[in-house]
């Protein structure tokens, strides 16, 4: 109500936005589909959530995990959640300024640093969970 | 062009900085950028196993129950569950109204912390 009343008041003019705008140029359509990773990022988290209801009845638990539809909807995920990894480490140099001294460290550098932290957690947990017996 | 977009979220705390004090926005914003940390390096390993290994069967589904047991793993489920649900909710808030569900941006936002503060609370219920 009071939204409105000062809008009506307000001489300022705002611009009319179709909601197609994101498909008139190529960085925008590629941030749309970045931040569109994040319903991947959700739908991913809600499924483990889903598992970890599960985890004290072994035959719900496998069964979950060999449902063709779940296989099917991570299989598509991966590239979206690959797409936000990607952006993501991208983006780190600029958010994080390193100095040595007066040099500035290199943005690839620090892009790069991550890049193989992600690698060396990827490999990790994979080796985590196929020694495990 | 790209910059800008490239710090959309961040525009958004900077604007409201002069608002702070009776501002949530700082607070939505580090668990969105938390979960974007946790999303960017556990997520994509995570889902290739439990999306590609178990059903393949290059990992058994028993042998990744079994090691749930552990605390440590339980944590590590608990935290995948968490921390990514907050970062959805803070980017899909955003990212309806730029396509064009701005009217609604209250009720958007209080339908999407709420899911993310639910489903924590039902993943540690489930994980403790």
């Amino acid at each position: 109500m009071s939204q409105d009343t000062s809008r009506a008041i307000s001489k300022e003019y705002i611009r009319p936005m179709p909601s197609n705008w994101w498909l008139k140029r190529k960085t925008y359509f590629l941030f749309m589909v970045r931040e569109l990773t994040c319903v991947f990022v959700g739908g991913y988290a809600l499924f483990l959530l889903v598992l970890a209801t599960r985890l004290h009845d072994s035959e719900g638990f496998a069964a979950l995990l060999k449902q063709p539809v779940l296989i099917a909807l991570q299989i598509i995920a991966i590239p979206m959640l690959l797409y936000h990894s990607i952006t993501w480490l991208n983006l780190t140099p600029k958010v994080m300024v390193l100095w040595r001294g007066e040099e500035r460290v290199s943005p690839t550098l620090i892009a790069g640093a991550n890049y193989v932290a992600w690698l060396i957690v990827s490999i990790s947990i994979t080796w985590i969970v196929s020694f495990f017996k | 062009m790209v910059d800008r977009l490239d710090f959309h979220h961040m525009d958004c705390v900077f604007f409201q900085v002069s608002s702070m004090a009776k501002s949530n926005e700082p607070i939505w914003w580090s668990l969105f950028s938390a979960g974007g940390v946790v999303a960017a390096f556990f997520v994509p390993i995570t889902i290739i196993l439990t999306g590609i290994a178990v059903p393949a069967d290059w990992i058994g589904a028993e042998n990744l129950r079994r090691l749930l047991g552990h605390p440590l793993a339980r944590l590590y489920l608990g935290v995948l569950i968490s921390l990514p649900l907050f970062h959805w909710a803070h980017r899909f808030r955003y990212v309806a109204a730029d396509l064009g569900l701005k009217g609604m941006g209250g009720m958007l936002a209080l339908v999407c912390y709420s899911t993310a503060i639910l489903g924590t609370v039902m993943a540690i219920f489930f994980l403790v």
